[in-house]
């Protein structure tokens, strides 16, 4: 027992820390010596220094992904990307029909979104996964309609870490005329990207998930067919009046420092953090009653969501507190509801209570994976003989046939 | 979410976590909660013929305020009357645990758990 | 040695301010949603800034709503206090910024009725300028506490006890204020206020609207639930609590920024009160104490501010959102100058870290450039 910094975070997929040579190209604009302009003033060298590296960031987003840097816009984040791809697109074709597809185990951002359109009188139609998290692509062309104007389906699960065939669904879409948005922010820098062959035609990016900064994120609006979109954010003009408001420009040269290296060392990091993952599955994977959630071959790297039966979620975090991880959603944790990506994989609220999500990123090392497999196995192990359901499940009763007194 | 010490405490050294023979005559066994709720109490008393709470032990499946109020009250049933063991309150609970009000309903919980366990136990005896 | 004269566009970043935000930048990682360790750090760091805002706008912590500027937040006090209303009618300055003012016009689409509150010819707006546009329907009122380009402060609160109704939300943009006169959200007892972090020597990516909590707000981005569900996404922690420690600095130093700037505004204008072919704007009103608006006669607005920055002087025709536009702004002509003058508009605006001779180094290039342009143009 070494090196080991506690708690050791295991929460990648929450929020990422943001690399050192990230930080560095940052309070380069930050000080009164660097590039602290305002990047829209054209009228002196302040601005047009501060415009030069945006316009840097820009191209090292749009290599990534394999895209024309004229087709990336800043946003505060990929929530604000979200919502502008889906309520821009929605009131800019309205015209030509009110009918939305997405699924249910979609970011809040996407979900939400969807609900205010519907307040609006937009009809929106949300796809059940399949139990692994994959969506049947014969249940979405089933769901399409002669008014489906966009169908918005992540890249990448946030919680479950499962990778969508995009490019299949792209496809589908484009030969019925269907815009696609995608939300990429669990997968710019895991997965490979490449906006010249996958039918996309608007795609959400946050910096704050790839070791960039938080507060700042880009969407890609296609050119070639061109995208339109309704602005949410009025006044300025700024990013062809898709997106107004003055662009923090350390924000967005840490962003494109992000995905610059994101780009030169994802393949390498990838094969690391993949073994790392399987080694901490190794250690779970023989432990009773041990259920992982999401398919496991159309995964990231990083991923691991894990359900321990009989124990509850709660005191198994209390009983963890050397390490960071998430029982669900970062942005649901707040409440006791359980997870709702996993009810829709058709978990039961027990499995999807005692979920623990382990997202191993650039900074996790073996005797990490190590440690925490002992700590777990011990905590499940301590709780399961505090569990009268352990006990019940030992004796052969089947709780499901069990009268349980709700209160 | 942020413990008092003494949940802490009864969390991390739980007391009285055990099992009773519930066929057992003198044993009562309450068992509330469902496990879609995220949390479920096992409570199980022995009582003397002279109607004294010799033994309470539990098993909880919950969060660490369910563990820690159920891990108290066998504590507090220890020695008492039955009568007096119902005099318990779920306030008392809350109080001593200085449970947040999210976690009040741990408390109740722990509550209908004595009830429970003490019904069970007359019953056997009326039967 | 480059000379910055563009503060109402953007601050440096305040190096104790940099400081405070570099750990978060850094070390501190966590997603404020987040239960575990990692989390409730940055949680606590964003509920220190909520206060230390609230001090600066003279407000409560829980009226604070993080935003990412104050574009966002001018979006969110317009569309996200009227969206979910029926239409019927709001009225905003003319001079306000573009941030506030698409917004309103965009809502014309969905059927509301818009009317632009005039200006006099010195930027002043009177309880008579409201009253000619207010009606009995009328939602909102949006006028900016000080204009962003002649620096003209408007009397909010008076504007605010003139409206009888209580039906009507009244929303000032105060960005241009906060650090340099006093601000009081409670006092005015207005509805909702914006303020900017970059403009008080914060960073660039926060802004807060102050938010009375009667308010009924719906956001404008849709999901994860922070900031009491009315701005939602990640929080950018670094800037707000970049935003949190400008805020305190701001508020500690205001007295002595205030006079510092003056000084030096007025000794600009009192040079160019002097020299002739130079019109000053809105001279007469109370003012930022950093702001000052010009024109030379006969010299194009845009070509100067070309001249002046390859001297290494940075200055602006206006708001910087503008200036890809090439017009004349729209609050000069909301003023009533001739748009052949306006065209020709120069604005200074001071901050902490200029020096008097900044003052010498900008006349002195304005008077050789004028001279030489006027002499050329004679030639040619």
């Amino acid at each position: 027992m070494s090196n080991l910094k506690l708690p050791i975070y295991f929460d990648y997929s929450a929020t990422t820390p943001v690399d050192e040579r990230v930080a560095e190209e940052m309070i380069k604009c930050m000080t009164v010596e660097g590039n602290f302009g305002n990047p829209a003033s054209r009228s002196h060298a302040f601005g047009w220094n501060s415009e030069e590296a945006v316009e840097t960031a820009r191209g090292h987003v749009a290599a990534l992904i394999n895209a024309d840097p004229r087709e990336i816009v800043w946003t505060s984040g990929a929530t604000e990307s979200d919502n502008l791809a889906i309520k821009g697109v929605a009131h800019f074709y309205q015209k030509n029909g009110k009918h939305i597809i997405t699924c249910k185990t979609e970011h809040k951002a996407v979900l939400d979104t969807c609900r205010q359109l519907e307040r609006e009188g937009y009809e929106v139609t949300y796809l059940d996964p399949e139990p692994n998290g994959l969506i049947d692509l014969n249940k979405l062309v089933a769901a399409m309609r002669d008014d489906t104007i966009l169908v918005s389906i992540m890249h990448v699960n946030n919680e479950i870490g499962v990778i969508q065939d995009i490019a299949a669904i792209g496809e589908l879409c484009r030969e019925r005329k269907i815009i696609f948005h995608v939300d990429a922010a669990q997968s710019a820098g895991k997965t490979p990207i490449d906006l010249q062959t996958m039918k996309v035609d608007l795609m959400s990016f946050s910096a704050h998930k790839i070791y960039g900064p938080k507060g700042i994120g880009a969407l890609y609006v296609r050119r070639k067919p061109r995208i339109r979109l309704e602005a949410q954010m009025h006044g300025g003009g700024h990013e062809r009046g898709m997106r107004s408001g003055t662009l923090a420009t350390h924000q967005i040269v840490g962003m494109g420092e992000a995905f610059r290296i994101a780009k030169q060392d994802m393949q390498e990091e990838n094969e690391r953090i993949m073994k790392l993952r399987n080694r901490l599955w190794d250690g779970f994977k023989d432990m009773e009653e041990v259920y992982l959630n999401g398919d496991f071959e159309h995964r990231i790297a990083g991923n691991l969501n894990v359900s321990f039966n009989f124990v509850e979620g709660e005191s198994l975090i209390m009983a963890l507190k050397d390490i960071a991880v998430s029982s669900g959603s970062a942005c649901t944790s707040a409440s006791l509801e359980p997870s709702y990506v996993l009810r829709a994989l058709g978990r039961s609220d027990e499995l999807a209570h005692s979920s623990l999500r382990f997202t191993i990123g650039r900074y996790t090392n073996e005797e990490e994976i190590d440690y925490t497999i002992d700590l777990v196995k011990n905590a499940v192990n301590k709780l399961r003989d505090l569990s009268p359901l352990w006990d019940m499940f030992k004796e052969g009763i089947d709780l499901n046939s069990v009268e349980w007194a709700a209160h | 979410m942020a413990y008092s010490e003494k949940v802490m405490d009864h969390y991390e050294n739980p007391r009285n976590v055990g099992v009773l023979n519930k066929d057992d005559s003198n044993v009562g066994t309450g068992m509330v909660g469902a496990p879609a709720c995220g949390d479920v109490m096992r409570l199980q008393i022995q009582v003397s013929d002279d109607g004294i709470i010799e033994n309470a032990v539990f098993k909880t499946y919950g969060c660490g305020s369910a563990i820690a109020s159920s891990s108290l009250v066998t504590e507090w049933m220890k020695g008492k009357t039955l009568d007096e063991a119902r005099q318990i309150k779920n306030l008392d609970i809350a109080e001593e645990l200085a449970l947040p009000p999210v976690k009040v309903h741990c408390s109740v919980l722990a509550e209908d758990a004595i009830s429970a366990a003490v019904e069970d136990y007359l019953k056997k005896q009326a039967g | 040695m480059a000379v910055y004269l563009d503060n109402n566009s953007t601050t440096a970043l305040e190096p104790e301010v940099l400081d405070v935000m570099l750990p978060y930048l850094k070390d501190i990682h966590g997603n404020p949603s987040s239960v575990h360790r990692y989390g409730r750090l940055t949680r606590n760091a964003i509920e220190q800034a909520r206060h230390q805002v609230a001090n600066l706008a003279g407000a409560q912590p829980e009226q604070v709503i993080f935003t990412s500027g104050g574009t966002e937040a001018n979006n969110l006090a317009i569309l996200g206090a009227l969206s979910n209303k029926v239409p019927a009618h709001l009225a905003v300055s003319s001079i306000e910024h573009a941030s506030v003012i698409e917004p309103a016009k965009i809502l014309i689409n969905s059927g509301w009725k818009l009317d632009l509150i005039p200006v006099d010819a010195a930027c002043n707006i009177s309880a008579e300028n409201i009253e000619s546009v207010v009606s009995d329907d009328t939602c909102l009122i949006s006028v900016m506490m000080a204009n962003n380009e002649t620096g003209v402060i408007q009397d909010i609160k008076h504007l605010n006890q003139h409206i009888q109704s209580e039906k009507v939300l009244f929303h000032s943009d105060a960005s241009q204020v906060a650090g340099k006169l006093p601000v009081n959200f409670a006092e005015m007892k207005i509805d909702m206020m914006t303020l900017s972090s970059h403009k008080i020597y914060g960073p660039q990516g926060a802004g807060a609207l102050i938010v009375n909590r009667s308010v009924e707000l719906e956001p404008i981005i849709y999901g994860g639930g922070q900031e009491r569900g009315l701005r939602n996404g990640t929080e950018n922690i670094a800037a707000i609590v970049g935003f949190g420690a400008a805020a305190e600095l701001a508020g500690q130093q205001i007295e002595d920024i205030n006079k510092y700037l003056r000084t030096m505004r007025d000794a600009l204008q009192s040079e160019l009160a002097n020299m002739p072919g130079i019109t000053l704007f809105a001279a007469q009103s109370d003012r930022l104490p950093n702001t000052l608006q010009f024109a030379v006669d006969d010299f194009d607005g845009e070509a100067l501010l070309m001249h002046l920055d390859k001297q290494g002087i940075a200055v602006s025709s206006g708001s910087a959102c503008h200036s890809k536009a090439g017009i004349p702004s729209h609050v000069l002509l909301a003023m009533g100058v001739a748009p052949e003058l306006a065209k020709n508009a120069i604005r200074i605006s001071f901050g902490k870290h200029n020096r008097m001779d900044d003052v010498h180094v900008f006349l002195h290039a304005l008077k050789e450039i004028t001279l030489t342009q006027h002499q050329s143009m004679r030639v040619g």
